[in-house]
């Protein structure tokens, strides 16, 4: 006897819904054990994970602060995954466009220039992200090479150039030596939606990106060719698609897009560029894509969720003294449990026993 | 010359952790699965073969601590890709934060114990030879054993039948299934000898190079060992040759400075990754348009019944 | 189900918080903010055990919580506001990093006190506090001149910032009035923490003909590399003789406990009131491990030495101090370098024959 997977005749939309409950559950009961072993009330502990964060407005702030630059990359991410292209560079191009933006802010530091810098280096943010990502689509339609290892190559060099621009060239002449550029001026800073707080005009985009990204699967011949290349390459072939063409443009946008996060965070959240700006936001919007189902509205809900285990995360720390490690194996466990379970939706558990062996 | 032994002998010991991790992957992804949790698994193979040497005692029971660790942890990638065909990028990616948990809790009671590092070989006579003999006859256990598992590996790649039928897996599971080759089971094994390798390596780390154990201590290693991978075209010979070169490459960064060489260190440090790109689009070009990649690296395989 | 769940979850997090709040009422909450993990050995781990000192001296009239791991770039202003907001009225964020945020938290949360280990900005709520760790550095160079050999002594640095760079100019001085002729090799590890490249840089420095390393790094690797070639080395932030035990001379060792606990005090008489302390020998906030591993004329010359810095008899930067063009440097402090000069120092001194990095 034997279980075996195997591929449903369509979709079930019934474990679609209820497939991220499955997982919840599992994960609430699984970290119960782990929290029991630690010698911590499990049900407090959950509490301050899942529920805490969504009782006040502050946190609820912060975890869309959290949350924009994830989406905003995921979305991206997602059109080239389900054109069958794989970016995993996007780190890369986060620090790119991040890079590509401060040049400006850090040219016009101190001139009286106007309210025109900060668009510009969204622009230039989101262009050398876009550039920047075309090196491994490129790589991969002129000469095959594997763009899962090119874009990911690429992301050590981005992150070390920025490193020598700060600790080079760039360096803030006042700032004692310290590895980080002076404070960008106002006008090459991302507004605050709301004074007090540290919600800014990113997450605003991100929401825009959300809708767009909706319109251009659902709506546009464009979204279509990307959805049918992905889940039927000869189909796609023998309607005249062009996938390497494909391949460029999810990859350009996706790269714009993480190049436009990279910008946002820099001149939002952070004020200045500095090493160590993205604590693996492109690393994980790729989980946050895959969480979402490659589906806008999806993503937007999973890079919230992701972003409430890392709030909940500190105040566990805080409430009650719960290691960031816990933190980090919660999520894990969280992911594989999500993973796993959207894997049911398109596969099924099937018994077979020794005699119906294939040979 | 002097000088140029010691900077071959650090050399050597700097490539290895990556050279153990590397040769793992390259069987893994040989099999056609693309697994990026290896800086996970080195960091819970740090963990564990270093808690497994301090409680015992053994450096022997400290590898094997790491390899057991890397392996279980790699057997979760496995049940999730192979068992339940998850996308191998996305569960690659959450292994390597459970991973880090895991260490860091494992870790936590070690932190600020010592233990003796694996000793190196003595053999009178043949380690006092000049200039050659500590390299050759003078290296700890663990350097050896790199060396012979990657020789090992080349010869089940490319001398047996099981080499064969891994790669033939890798390439293209359809055909192969359809041969009648069990391609789930030989992917988990191919992916549990990764894990059991990155958990060697990690352990390596704790147990020879630096004899304590703190979080995060492989520093991104992990991450190298793919590149790696990539950089040697798959191919055994290659990945000892690419191995070296980034050793090399860290070493020569530092002595650089020692000597006042003005180079910006991070151009020294990006050039490994720059030639990987460039070696991998030249391979592929040179195979007109069909990369040397396994044919079937990272795609998700459903038997059909 | 769920929904039962939820509510039964939401009623115990109320009465345990209102019993944890009617205990904490009359507590002090005190918040900290660690770059690394409380267990590197190094930096966080002296903090951490000086906060553990404090909760000692003050027992059940203070209550601490820490958030370890944060790094410094977008998350960092955030885990500050965590603390605020979780009651803490004093808060110590302990890297030079989390400079800009904790100023725009204090700016915030004005009632609450901030302290910033080695920045440089302050406010009205914010205090800043460092150690004059290169008073300990010039007894290091008196002794390492005294017991090398070769006359090449090796620096592991982290980054080219003016204290480290103030260490390397101590260390040099002080071992100029031994051997004028002494020499210095410097590796830059780019990072604070990175075990195995600490080691390298140590072969390298052994390598390259320095026979005693000395290190503005954190873990206890270049230790263990000396003690493994049988050569001499200084432990850094804390007591690392247990990693070279025939090896380390002496360590300088971080000791934040008298501070922490003088401000805690201050806070809790009423009496805080923003700062910049900068303390070394004489307020023991900078210690040294025993003197091991050499003679009793040399531990004689560095105990004399370090009783007359402590005493306020001897300036490691007196005048004249010559920079490496060969001129003096202007001497502000009337027979020494006044503080200022120190704190933002990005000059080598003659007789060390190398450039700073991305000067």
């Amino acid at each position: 006897m034997q279980l075996v997977l195997e591929k449903r005749a369509e979709r079930s939309n019934t474990i679609a819904l209820v497939s991220p409950l499955i997982a919840i559950g599992l994960t609430i009961v699984t970290m119960s054990i782990l929290f029991v072993i630690l010698g911590k009330n499990p049900i407090s502990a959950l509490g301050v994970y899942f529920i805490d964060p969504l009782t006040d407005s502050y946190s609820l702030q912060e975890i869309a602060v959290k949350a924009s630059p994830l989406v905003m990359i995921a979305i991206g991410l997602s059109l080239c995954y389900l054109a069958n292209a794989w970016n995993i560079g996007a780190e890369g191009q986060f620090l790119v466009g991040a890079v590509a933006g401060s040049w400006l802010a850090v040219k016009t530091q101190g001139t009286d220039a106007g309210p025109w810098v900060l668009p510009a280096m969204l622009l230039l943010g989101a262009a050398a992200g876009a550039l920047y990502a075309l090196i491994p689509a490129i790589c991969k339609v002129r000469f095959g090479a594997s763009e899962i290892l090119t874009s990911l190559m690429l992301v050590y060099v981005a992150d070390l150039f920025l490193d020598y621009l700060v600790r080079g060239p760039w360096r803030d002449p006042k700032g004692f030596n310290f590895p980080t550029t002076a404070e960008f001026d106002p006008v090459a800073t991302v507004p605050l939606l709301i004074e007090t707080g540290r919600l800014h005009l990113g997450a605003v985009i991100a929401l825009v990106v959300v809708a767009a990204g909706t319109v251009l699967l659902g709506k546009t011949i464009k979204g279509f060719e990307i959805r049918v290349v992905g889940a039927a390459p000869r189909a796609a072939r023998f309607g005249g698609f062009n996938s390497n063409q494909l391949i460029l443009l999810t990859f350009a946008i996706s790269g714009a897009l993480a190049g436009l996060a990279g910008i946002i965070e820099v001149a939002g959240p952070v004020g200045h560029l500095q090493p160590g700006i993205s604590p693996g936001y492109g690393f994980t919007a790729i989980i946050v894509a895959f969480l979402g189902r490659l589906n806008p509205v999806g993503i937007l809900i999973a890079g919230l969720f992701l972003a409430l285990t890392f709030i909940g995360g500190e105040q566990a720390q805080i409430a009650m003294k719960i290691p960031l490690d816990v933190t980090k194996v919660f999520q894990g466990i969280l992911l594989f449990y999500v993973l796993a379970c959207d894997s049911l939706i398109l596969y099924r558990f099937k018994l077979i026993y020794a005699s119906a062996k294939v040979a | 010359m002097e000088l140029v032994e010691a900077i071959i002998l650090a050399v050597l010991a700097a490539s290895t952790p990556l050279l153990l991790a590397a040769t793992g992957e390259l069987i893994t992804e040989r099999a056609g699965v693309l697994n990026l949790g290896v800086e996970g698994m080195m960091i819970v193979g740090a963990a564990c073969g270093f808690g497994g040497a301090w409680l015992s005692g053994s450096i022997i029971v400290g590898a094997l601590c790491g390899i057991v660790a890397g392996a279980l942890l790699s057997l979760i990638f496995a049940l999730m890709t192979l068992g339940l065909a998850v996308n191998q990028v996305a569960t690659g990616l959450a292994l390597t934060i459970l991973g880090i948990g895991l260490s860091g809790l494992i870790g936590a009671r070690f932190v600020g114990e010592k233990i003796t590092p694996a000793p190196h070989l003595h053999i009178p006579g043949l380690t006092d030879i000049p200039l050659v003999g500590r390299i050759l006859f003078g290296e700890d256990g663990f350097i050896y054993l790199s060396l012979a598992l990657v020789v090992a590996v080349w010869w089940f790649l490319y001398k047996t039948r099981a080499g064969l039928i891994l790669r033939a897996v890798g390439d293209n599971h359809v055909s192969a299934h359809a041969l009648g080759y069990p391609v789930l089971q030989i992917r988990m094994y191919a992916v549990m000898f990764g894990g059991a390798c990155a958990g060697l390596a990690g352990a390596y780390l704790p147990l020879a190079y630096t004899p304590f154990f703190i979080p995060g201590m492989t520093a991104g290693r992990g991450w190298i060992a793919l590149a790696l991978v990539v950089f040697a075209s798959w191919r055994p010979g290659r990945l000892v040759i690419g191995a070296y070169l980034f050793g090399a490459v860290t070493i020569l960064q530092l002595h650089a400075q020692g000597w006042g060489v003005g180079v910006p260190s991070q151009l020294m440090s990006a050039l490994p990754y720059l030639a990987t790109v460039i070696v991998l689009v030249l391979i592929s070009r040179a195979r007109s348009g069909g990369s040397t990649a396994p044919a079937a690296l990272g795609t998700v395989f459903v038997p059909d019944r | 189900m769920r929904k039962i769940l939820i509510a039964t979850t939401a009623a115990v997090i109320a009465v345990g918080a209102s019993l944890v709040g009617a205990s904490a009422a009359d507590k002090l909450k005190v918040g900290f903010i660690y770059l690394g993990p409380v267990g590197d050995l190094g930096w966080t781990y002296q903090h951490d055990v000086a906060r553990q000192a404090m909760v000692k001296e003050f027992g059940d009239k203070v209550e601490t919580t820490f958030l370890e791991n944060v790094s410094e770039g977008p998350d960092s202003e955030r885990s500050i506001e965590q603390l605020a907001r979780a009651g803490n009225k004093l808060i110590f964020t302990t890297s030079f990093g989390y400079m800009e945020p904790t100023l725009k938290v204090a700016k915030k949360y004005p009632k609450i006190h901030f302290e910033h280990a080695t920045g440089y900005k302050r406010a009205e709520n914010v205090s800043t506090y460092s150690g004059r760790f290169y008073e300990g550095r010039y007894i290091q160079g008196i002794i390492a001149a005294k017991m090398s050999k070769s006359g090449v002594l090796g620096y592991i640095g982290s980054f080219p910032i003016p204290e480290v760079i103030s260490g390397i100019n101590a260390t040099i001085l002080g071992a100029q009035t031994i051997n004028p002729n002494i020499k210095v090799k410097i590796i830059w590890a780019n990072s604070w923490f990175d075990p195995g490249k600490e080691a390298d840089a140590a072969k390298a420095l052994l390598d390259q003909g320095a026979d005693v390393i000395m290190q503005h790094t954190d873990s206890p690797a270049a230790m263990q590399i000396a003690s493994e070639r049988g050569k001499l080395a200084f432990g850094q932030d804390s007591e690392m003789i247990k990693f070279g035990p025939k090896s380390q001379l002496t360590s300088i060792m971080d000791n934040w406990g008298p501070y922490y606990i003088e401000r805690v005090k201050a806070e809790l008489d009423g009496t805080w009131k923003s700062e910049d302390f900068w303390g070394g020998l004489k307020t023991k906030i900078v210690m040294m491990a025993p003197y091991t591993n050499m003679p009793d004329d040399v531990k004689k010359l560095a105990m004399d030495t370090e009783a007359a810095i402590t005493d306020g008899k001897l300036f490691p930067f007196k005048c004249p101090v010559i920079g490496q063009d060969g001129k003096e440097v202007e001497c502000k402090g009337g027979t020494h370098l006044d503080d200022g000069q120190v704190l933002g120092m990005n000059f080598y001194v003659k007789g060390i024959d190398d450039k700073i990095p991305g000067k």
